[in-house]
């Protein structure tokens, strides 16, 4: 049986060693919020907090983490949703089909804790993440907002004529 | 939220989590527990007075969900805050005569070939709720008026709510008179999506996150060679492994391994010894399908989708020609979630959840594949991580996980491909070559061209019986006569558009974009090519062959004139140009790019503008076009599906690249719907995004790159 410390519960499950974080999280605790894009560390869709640390769970095996390690996924990043990140993807309507939202959430808030007022190379950094609806440049617009750096409406959209 | 849950649970927590999504097992009108009746196929009002609202069509990211709900809510006159959308089963429908008609969500039809009936929907339920008031009152319907979910006359009013039990019992009327566009009030405006909240606490259910009670889980491994077969495995050593419950033959050419963790079936398959019959692929490779293609340049047999006057006579009589060769590699979707599926079987009866674009189609799969017939099967739509048309026509997913569940009866299977099988077994956007020939006469003005497409037909391969006389119409999209599907815009006195079928064995796909995609890329760029040669400027040329189609030139005008075409510019800043029309749509896109004297890339800057007849959400419409140059930009710089020794050799996203976040430009939208036409917004942006980008490289370069993707090629 091992143990690990996950959105500050300490929990128990049982998995063989090679087993990746990604897994144990998603079929021994039910944590599903953490998704599997490609599992070579590539897409970033399985992004979680190692004692604050943005880490690609899909290639981080369970066995070589301690429960003294503070694990943060989706799930437990703020409660009720009230993360400044989670409310300016709200604000700007961020998500598409929303898959790899969860991994994008979870590195902009390791982003904005090593780095509360990001520049825009910041950002290309840090957001190495895949998102194939195509939903980049309102990331990176709900980060800056979260930052406090930018005026909410910022998504340049023109509406041209009526519909008679 | 736990994603263990009951059948009954499982309704009630999506439902509160997903704060108005309900996406579950909820069996329209019959709803446990007390209810109100709905009105119609489309609309139910509960005693709390939340309206729910079904969605025929599948969310996958592209907003049709909320866009829907727009219309019907329109119509209804309801209070926007308390609406709720659900699916409906695609087995309710078949038992229903398909009263939410079409579930298929592909082709950008998801709204414009379903606002007339869904806005009666919402119509029709008002009439009722107004004649039930009108009953109470003892007053005529025509004196009643609505507003934000209450019907009201005289200084009294009755809530949708109370109404609703009381409308569910009336007759409602043979017809009804729709609202003008220019009188909406919620549809045309850019309200928040529907969906939104719980994509960003992991608590929305995709398929790959479906748990029920007793499941098990599956990872598969199909014939890497195309057309190859499965020979032998040896489970032996395999079964012995924890978990593992079962090895099986998965049809003739794949095998599975189930467990009761995903991770411990997916690990016993990679140490399964498998002996795989290559079959007469396997010497097959990228190479060899482009010579064949190339012969079909110049062959005699072609099927003529457009023509008018003489095109071969005027490119004989012209006093000058200009000829190049265009080449569009397969392409993988690459959804963000793989191909999955849950099902159950037993003798009697076999249940699908699955994120599928067609329901319908996903429980025709399912029935084929259980022996059952389709009223003894069920299908549950489960939000998709990604579509863009792999999800859509072809199920094969589906068949093989209910093959693996009957192979153990009553029990729920999990399948969930790898991304390498994912990468391996999709459905291709098909490959394509292209020569085109333009006349030019002494003056530089253009007398006749000549595209000649040869290559892969995806109709020829997915539904070979709609191929008439071995042409497939779908190949020539965006280069129509006319019509109101994808007119090519260009008078062009003699031009002729044909197509040499050549079918390689690597199975292709409607990629989000179609064959759009690839035929604005050849026309687009060589439309520049002509300039070039004419030393004509770019937008100059294309305005004066657009003359007499004023919608392309109207969405071309304002891209270039935003992007400032003709104006000052920083130094070493270059603009491109491109204009099409499809999936009912007018589209152009002026990309601003440079690059660098080693020959570095950077694309700046996007102005996109596009003609939708009625824009019926322009924030998500804006998000479409956004989205939609990623999805062309990745194709147009990286991606390329290769094939040698008969497979696919792109394994995953390390050797299928797709654009990331320093790739991505700035994006300006101009949403500009001119009336009378519902055109669809998810795909024909995409198709402007690759020729802008390469005719931009061209003006800062005087480098014509011609044959994709852009890694290919060195720009110093």
């Amino acid at each position: 049986m091992a143990e690990l410390t996950v959105n500050g519960k300490r929990v128990q499950f049982e998995a063989e060693a090679d087993t990746p974080l990604l897994w144990v999280l998603r079929e021994q605790l039910s944590l599903t919020g953490t998704k599997y894009g490609c599992g070579v560390a590539q897409c970033g869709a399985c992004t979680v907090h190692i004692d604050g640390a943005p880490v690609r769970s899909c290639v981080m095996p369970a066995s070589a983490l301690t429960a003294a390690q503070k694990i943060t996924t989706i799930e437990g990043l703020a409660p009720n949703a009230s993360h400044p990140l989670q409310k300016a993807w709200d604000a700007l309507d961020v998500p598409q089909c929303g898959f790899c939202q969860s991994g994008m959430l979870m590195a902009a808030a390791a982003l904005l804790k090593a780095k509360p007022k990001p520049t825009d190379a910041d950002i290309d950094a840090a957001m190495t993440n895949i998102c194939r609806c195509g939903t980049y440049n309102r990331v990176r617009a709900a980060i800056h907002l979260a930052a406090g750096q930018v005026q909410r409406k910022q998504i340049p959209i023109v509406i041209e004529g009526g519909q008679a | 939220m736990s994603a263990v849950l009951s059948r009954r649970d499982f309704l009630h927590a999506t439902s509160a989590a997903a704060g108005g999504l309900m996406v579950g097992f909820h069996v329209p009108g019959l709803a446990q527990g007390t209810t109100t009746p709905e009105l119609n196929a489309w609309v139910q009002i509960l005693p709390d007075e939340s309206v729910v609202i079904r969605i025929a069509r599948s969310e996958m990211g592209q907003g049709t969900l909320t866009g829907l709900a727009q219309l019907v809510a329109e119509e209804l006159e309801c209070d926007w805050a308390k609406v709720k959308t659900e699916y409906p089963t695609p087995g309710q429908n078949l038992a229903r005569n398909r009263a939410w008609g079409s579930m298929s969500t592909g082709g950008s039809r998801g709204i414009r070939d379903s606002h007339d009936y869904v806005r009666k929907g919402g119509a029709l339920a008002r009439a009722l709720l107004i004649q039930a008031a009108a009953n109470q009152w003892g007053a005529s319907v025509v004196e009643c008026t609505t507003a934000a979910g209450w019907v009201l006359h005289a200084g009294k009013k009755l809530s949708y709510g109370q109404l609703a039990a009381e409308a569910a019992k009336l007759a409602a009327p043979a017809d009804i008179q729709l609202k003008p566009a220019k009188d909406w009030k919620l549809a045309g405006r850019p309200m928040k999506r529907l969906d939104t909240k719980p994509k960003l606490d992991g608590s929305l259910v995709y398929g790959m996150d479906l748990q029920l009670p007793g499941m098990l889980n599956a990872a598969i491994k199909d014939c890497p060679v195309f057309g190859g077969k499965l020979k032998s495995f040896d489970a032996t050593e395999i079964e012995k492994r924890p978990g593992v419950k079962k090895v099986v033959r998965v049809s003739d050419s794949a095998v599975a391994v189930v467990a009761d963790t995903w991770w411990r079936a997916k690990t016993a398959l990679d140490a399964l010894p498998v002996v795989w019959d290559e079959g007469p692929n396997v010497a097959q490779n990228s190479a060899d399908t482009a010579a064949i293609l190339k012969d079909g340049l110049d062959a005699d047999g072609a099927a003529v989708g457009s023509s008018s006057g003489d095109a071969k006579a005027a490119l004989a009589a012209a006093a000058r020609k200009v000829e190049a060769v265009y080449s569009y590699p397969h392409q993988n979707h690459a959804c963000m979630e793989v191909m999955n599926a849950t099902a159950r079987w037993t003798p009697e009866r076999c249940e699908v959840w699955t994120p599928t674009q067609n329901g319908e189609a996903a429980l025709a799969a399912a029935a084929e594949s259980s022996g059952l017939p389709p009223s003894a099967c069920e299908v549950y739509k489960l939000h998709l991580g990604g579509g863009f048309g792999r999800r859509g026509a072809v199920h094969d997913w589906v068949r093989q996980a209910v093959a693996i569940a009957k192979e153990l009866p009553g029990t729920p299977v999990k399948l969930i491909w790898t991304r390498e099988e994912d990468m391996l077994h999709g459905r291709f956007h098909p490959v394509t070559q292209c020569k085109l020939t333009a006349g030019l006469d002494a003056a530089g003005k253009l007398t006749g061209l000549h595209m000649r497409i040869s290559g892969q037909s995806i109709i020829a391969g997915i539904f070979p019986q709609n191929i008439k006389d071995g042409k497939d119409p779908a190949v020539f999209q965006g280069l129509s006569a006319g019509g109101a599907e994808g007119a090519l815009g260009y008078a062009v006195p003699n031009l002729l558009v044909d197509h040499a079928m050549r079918n390689p064995t690597v199975p292709p796909g409607f990629w989000r974009g179609v064959n759009l995609n690839q035929n604005a890329v050849y026309l687009e760029c060589f439309i520049d090519e002509v300039a070039a040669a004419a030393k004509r400027d770019p937008l100059e040329l294309r305005r004066e062959l657009l003359a007499n189609s004023p919608k392309h030139l109207a969405v071309l005008n304002a891209a270039a004139a935003k992007a400032g075409w003709g104006k000052p510019r920083p130094k070493g800043r270059y603009l491109g140009l491109a204009q099409i029309m499809g999936f009912g749509s007018y589209v152009a896109a002026c990309a601003e790019v440079s690059v660098s004297k080693k020959g570095e890339l950077k694309i700046h800057r996007i102005v996109a503008a596009t003609d939708p007849g009625h824009a019926v959400n322009p924030q998500q419409i804006a998000a479409q076009v956004e989205g939609s140059f990623v999805y062309g930009l990745s194709a147009a710089l990286f991606g390329e599906i290769t094939i040698k020794d008969g497979r696919v050799e792109q394994q995953n996203f390390n050797t299928y690249p797709v654009m990331k976040m320093e790739h991505m430009p700035a994006v300006e939208t101009i949403v500009m719907p001119s009336g009378g036409f519902w055109g669809g917004v998810g795909e024909p942006t995409i198709a402007v995004a690759a020729p802008a980008v390469l005719n931009a490289i061209f003006a800062a370069t005087g480098k014509r790159i011609r044959d994709l993707p852009l890694s290919k090629h060195s720009l110093v």
